[in-house]
């Protein structure tokens, strides 16, 4: 509009990560340290007197809850890395204007994809039979009297094409390639934005629209299949067809709640000036919408089981309800995910003020860790588990891991793509 | 006839023009009836001084009426009027519920909503459309000033105004 006066911003500014953010990300590391230090002691100095009684099964250890806590936090910060990658993919696929200054702000979570990758193999050696029950070579010897059949009928998934009960070079070859193919995504999107830096023009936008094209086609496949692979094998006799869709929703509202909150933080430290409230009521609508997305889903896989009674489905939902450590935080679960978001979100006013995003999306990455909690740890502790220092300490040290790869990688670059062709259409973004 | 409203009509040709053109003619203190457009003009609610629609709070409300009605019908006829065993579960079964409550809840929401605007826009089959300038359909930007609500100001004040606003024609219409 022509009585709108032209506006000019900075468009070279840089994150500055400075040490006085560095240090107070280290405060609650130190301090994440300390309670999982204090958990891992509780862990060694009370753990496995009630077990001494259990015939016939294993002794528990406190390093099993260690690994399905490195687990827990390493699938839900992984789902957060990668959402910052797709949603900014998503931005150039549906030919988005809004979101231009917020791209760099999206790919920056893909810091922390190697990091994840390594992670996750690192941890799926170490704690190998300690959390995946499937590892474990008598299931699939016929002579065994603990042979599974049915594990037996699913271990060319994982073992493929070695004999089953040996190496599981398919699942390897799997978590290898998705880990890869996001990094190399990532890598490409990198380039070619930092092409487009330098050069200008409208040719590098139409080439990672492609890129961001092949990348979703992509992530359909690997993201539905990682969730198979890195969560739903751990209870290995249980399926369901919706998991992939359900843990996807579930790292979708995380990493939209992660976008938000570091947009506002780095909004609140004067960056960004061209992001107004309109864009952050947009992603406040994408936190409210997918928030609703992802209660669908869970509500989808529950109901149809419930309603089946299927004994090998309901297993699943009654090991989690009737259970004293579980049971409570199934609710938590669907009113920190749904009921606070849908409730606070509604009004157009909270999604326009930073406050109550803030709020509910800090909230929601608390729920959205609760609800992998209860996808990984039923299955691998049993009535061992349960929310403590160590679950508390483990999220702490890895959010503030993460903080400091995504903030370290954020602050290497110029904060804006200042030759996106659609920077302009963003500065008048109005709703 | 007795015609007993009349308004002053100010057309535009450009949409830039009309937009500076409310501002510079609300500042003078003329209070504008409506501004007719043939299409949505950006900013236009903005410089009218618009609240924002209160549609959404009745939306809300008939949506929770939705699931109250949704949830007292479900639960009456399957624990009271025709207590029914399905699949091994209570009479009454929450979960069951929910599909339909979510149901019902869209459905009063969008009717109410539909309902509500339409009264509130007096969109009744019944009534009589002020048509006030059969361009603004077209190409022409209409804006109406009703004297009856400007009755301090002259007339020929008010034409001034919008002439000097940049309007390429001033009208007078009456309707009954």
């Amino acid at each position: 509009m022509a009585h709108h006066s032209e506006q000019h911003y900075n468009l070279e500014q840089r994150f500055d990560f400075t040490a006085a953010t560095k240090k107070s990300i280290m405060t609650v590391l130190v301090i994440g340290a300390i309670l999982l230090g204090i958990g891992i002691i509780l862990g060694i100095t009370g753990g496995g007197h009630e077990e001494a009684g259990e015939a016939g099964g294993h002794a528990f250890h406190w390093y099993e809850r260690l690994y399905a806590n490195l687990w827990i936090n390493n699938v839900f910060f992984t789902g957060i890395a990668i959402v910052g990658v797709f949603f900014f993919a998503i931005q150039f696929a549906a030919q988005a204007g809004w979101s231009t200054p917020l791209l760099r702000v999206m790919l920056s979570f893909g810091y922390w994809l190697p990091f994840a990758g390594l992670l996750m193999l690192a941890t799926f050696f170490i704690a190998n039979h300690d959390l995946f029950h499937w590892t474990h070579a008598y299931l699939f010897d016929k002579n065994d009297p603990q042979y599974d059949s049915i594990i037996d009928g699913k271990g060319a998934f994982f073992f493929w094409p070695m004999e089953k009960g040996t190496f599981p070079i398919f699942f390897i070859v799997r978590m290898v390639l998705f880990f890869g193919l996001w990094v190399f995504f990532f890598k490409k999107f990198q380039q070619i934005s930092d092409q487009e830096d330098q050069l200008g023009g409208n040719s590098h936008w139409f080439k990672m629209r492609s890129w961001s094209a092949f990348f979703l086609i992509f992530f359909a496949v690997s993201s539905s299949i990682s969730a198979w692979d890195w969560v739903m094998s751990i209870d290995t006799h249980w399926f369901s067809t919706l998991f992939g869709w359900y843990v996807f929703a579930s790292w979708f509202v995380s990493g939209l709640a992660a976008i938000t909150l570091l947009t506002i933080f780095l909004k609140g430290r004067g960056y960004l000036e061209m992001i107004n409230q309109n864009h952050i009521h947009d992603m406040g609508k994408f936190v409210f919408g997918f928030s609703i997305f992802w209660t669908y889903l869970w509500f989808s896989q529950f109901l149809l089981i419930y309603y089946a009674n299927i004994p090998e489905e309901s297993v699943y939902f009654i090991e989690r309800l009737t259970s004293d450590v579980y049971g409570p935080f199934i609710f938590v679960n669907i009113g920190l995910n749904f009921f606070l978001p849908f409730l606070v979100l509604m009004t157009r006013d909270s999604k326009r003020h930073g406050v109550f995003l803030k709020l509910v999306c800090s909230i929601l990455l608390v729920g959205h860790w609760i609800d992998f909690f209860l996808m990984v740890q039923p299955g691998t502790l049993g009535h061992n588990g349960g929310i403590g220092f160590m679950e508390v300490g483990m999220f702490l040290v890895f959010g503030s891991v993460v903080a400091l790869v995504v903030l370290g990688g954020l602050a290497k670059k110029n904060l804006i793509a200042k030759n996106h062709p659609m920077l302009e259409e963003s500065y008048h973004h109005h709703i | 006839m007795e015609k007993d409203t009349h308004f002053i009509l100010g057309v535009y040709d450009d949409e830039d023009v009309l937009l500076q053109a409310v501002e510079k003619v609300r500042s003078t203190g003329v209070k504008i009836h409506e501004v007719f457009t043939p299409y949505p003009v950006h900013g236009l609610e903005d410089v009218l001084g618009y609240k924002r629609s209160r549609l959404p709070i009745a939306a809300f409300l008939f949506g929770i009426l939705g699931t109250s009605l949704a949830m007292t019908m479900q639960f009456y006829m399957m624990r009271f009027d025709w207590p029914m065993i399905i699949g091994g579960k209570d009479y009454a079964a929450f979960p069951d519920f929910i599909p339909v409550g979510f149901e019902m809840t869209v459905l009063l929401a969008a009717f109410g909503m539909v309902g509500v605007f339409m009264i509130s826009s007096n969109l009744k089959p019944w009534a009589q459309p002020r048509i006030f300038d059969e361009r603004s359909s077209d190409d022409k930007h209409i804006m109406a000033i009703d004297l009856a609500n400007n009755s301090t100001m002259e007339e020929e004040k008010i034409r001034e105004i919008l002439a000097s606003s940049g309007a390429t024609e001033i009208n007078k219409k009456s309707f009954e």
